[in-house]
């Protein structure tokens, strides 16, 4: 029975293990939402607090839906982050099907030449994607952001699913070319459902970068209709004074949108790994 | 209607080359099967059969149709793989129906056909299931009803016992002999199994190394084999190889001589020799020994035996059982 003993304390241990990182984890996000129902002063003095009766407060959650268009830089956020993650799964995953399943002159290094963007950051070609912008009257426009975002996104999608996708059985492709699908249906119909792990997988990178992003939509897209979440979130942070019970507010709302497609795609995580594939 | 002509089939990939100019001839409703080495080429052949790999120069003709351009799905054929290939999110029906509904055939005469196949191989429980609520050997069986449901001119399988264990490879064995007589269609079969090419086959195609050694019925292979290859090849355990010069018989490279074709006594016989070791197999007992004159030998003795290692034995080979073959291992053809 010495068996069961110490895998008893080797589970304990992996237990604790979890617990420990959950809680550093979860530390945070405890922290903006509990300090995002207080009062101005009771932040400041017992950060560490609950809400009780006498330090509870919506006035974060007031400045924020009363400046500003708050649902309105939400869509936007919205409206950019699914938008890119639908482009970026469909065109990385129809690349990588064609690097996987196709010989053809050239495909190492075009497999090589999609990766590259990986190494690469995005950023640097800020001034280039500008210009680019302004050229094509693009600037203040969700468009340039999802353009910008889907090309961020891309090369790590490509790179995943291509590996996923050659080890998709060759035979189950091949009975389909025999039962007459044409190379669309084998791709939507037999090969994506098998690898949507892999889909869920890049979807849940893609999507956390772009939601959290600064960068671009202070340069490509700063009016205020084409605010994203984290750029309207900046009015309430000052040089000198910071308007704390409304940052936090802001923060705590922009959890939930992350927070319920991650529930989406990891439901899918758990259900491509499931489902039965060939054998 | 189900038949097959090869003309100098090539293939390469890159700059290697599987097969090196195949030339065969399927007559309808023959059962030909390919055998042959991992590696020899067998698969890439049949793939090129059914249009999944383009040859680099030679012509497929399936009743005297050049098909060379032709789409997979329009070249008449159906094919059974080796890992089942079923789609996983159809169930049996959907999966066997699905060749004839991108076909665009009428609903109801694909239920009758699905509903006929299903009745052949007893899948009539299961057509509402899905691929992975079923056993291995179910699978194969779906796979093989959604062969016969596109009523094909001819069929391919690729190895399709090979994922299946040792019973159930027998019963699907016996089903698939049982469908060719049945349906007499034509079949071509690809497998690194001899006993499934002997059993199964009316005839043989034995491939190494991108080329066809012999081809021909079962028999003709293990009674009259063309070179030292198929000799070796086919019949298990392998046949005795050797040198000629041992034997005092300078016209032969080599001599050959199958196990079951050696006879054992303690008492005196041709070749004196020392058992090494000894597998008793009920039906058969087999014999590994070194002997003084040939070197190692193995002999097949029919029922059981009570030989041990380190035994002194004589063995003594069936006048007229011997194959030779010369310096190129072509056979040599004695007089027939």
């Amino acid at each position: 029975m010495s068996k069961a003993r110490t895998s008893l304390a080797r589970t304990g241990a992996v237990h604790f293990a979890l617990i420990a990182y959950t809680l550093v984890a979860l530390f945070p996000v405890f922290l903006t939402i509990a300090n995002s129902f207080k009062s101005r002063n009771a932040i400041f003095r017992e950060p560490l607090a609950v809400p009780t009766p006498e330090t509870f407060s919506l006035i974060g959650y007031e400045t924020v839906l009363k400046q500003g268009d708050f649902i309105g830089y939400f869509q936007n956020s919205v409206i950019v982050t699914v938008v890119s993650i639908a482009l970026v799964l469909l065109f990385g995953a129809m690349a990588a099907f064609a690097l996987s399943e196709y010989r053809f002159r050239g495909n190492t290094l075009m497999g090589l030449y999609l990766a590259l963007g990986i190494m690469i950051p995005i950023r640097l070609g800020t001034v280039a994607i500008l210009q680019g912008m302004v050229a094509t009257n693009l600037v203040n426009t969700l468009t340039a952001l999802i353009l910008v975002y889907t090309a961020q996104g891309l090369p790590l999608a490509v790179f995943i699913l291509s590996e996923f996708m050659r080890t998709v059985s060759d035979d189950l492709k091949n009975a389909g070319r025999i039962d007459g699908l044409s190379e669309y249906a084998i791709f939507f119909r037999l090969v994506l459902p098998l690898v949507r792990p892999a889909m869920a997988t890049v979807a849940v990178f893609t999507m956390i970068p772009i939601w959290n992003d600064l960068w671009f939509p202070l340069i490509l897209a700063p009016a205020e209709p084409t605010k994203t979440i984290t750029l309207g979130s900046q009015i309430f942070i000052g040089q000198f004074v910071t308007n704390w019970n409304a940052v936090l507010s802001a923060l705590s709302l922009a959890i939930f949108p992350v927070l319920i497609l991650y529930v989406i795609f990891s439901r899918q995580l758990i259900r491509g790994i499931t489902a039965g594939a060939v054998k | 209607m189900g038949s097959l002509q090869l003309k100098s089939i090539r293939k390469a990939f890159g700059g290697h080359e599987v097969l090196k100019g195949i030339d065969l001839e399927v007559k309808d409703g023959e059962f030909v099967i390919f055998v042959g080495p991992s590696g020899c080429g067998k698969s890439t052949l049949l793939r090129t059969i059914a249009g999944l790999e383009d040859a680099t120069s030679g012509s497929v003709r399936i009743d005297d149709l050049e098909v060379g351009h032709v789409a997979p799905a329009k070249r008449g054929i159906a094919m059974v793989f080796q890992s089942y290939a079923l789609y996983p999110h159809l169930t049996v029906k959907d999966n066997m129906g699905l060749g004839l509904k991108q076909a665009g055939v009428p609903r109801a005469e694909i239920d009758e056909k699905v509903a006929k196949a299903a009745g052949m191989l007893s899948l009539e429980p299961y057509l509402a299931r899905r691929p992975a609520e079923l056993s291995g050997g179910q699978r194969q069986r779906v796979a093989i009803g959604r062969a016969i449901v596109r009523e094909p001119k001819l069929f391919l399988f690729d190895e399709p016992l090979s994922n299946l264990d040792a019973a159930l490879r027998v019963n699907t064995r016996l089903e698939i002999a049982r469908l060719h007589r049945s349906l007499k269609a034509t079949m071509i079969y690809v497998t690194h199994d001899q006993v499934e090419a002997m059993t199964l086959a009316d005839k043989i195609v034995v491939l190494n190394a991108g080329r066809i050694e012999q081809v021909g019925s079962p028999m003709e292979l293990y009674n009259r084999p063309a070179n030292l290859f198929v000799a070796g090849f086919i019949g298990s355990p392998q046949m005795n190889f050797i040198e000629g010069e041992r034997l005092g018989d300078t016209s032969a490279k080599t001599v050959g001589i199958r196990p079951e074709h050696i006879g054992l006594s303690r008492d005196g016989g041709d070749w004196k020799g020392k058992v090494i070791h000894v597998e008793h197999l009920g039906a058969d007992t087999i014999v590994y020994l070194e002997s003084e004159r040939v070197g190692p030998l193995t002999a097949r003795l029919f029922g059981e035996h009570r030989y041990a290692a380190d035994d002194i034995v004589h063995a003594t080979p069936v006048i007229g059982a011997m194959h030779r073959f010369d310096a190129d291992g072509r056979v040599i053809k004695t007089g027939e």
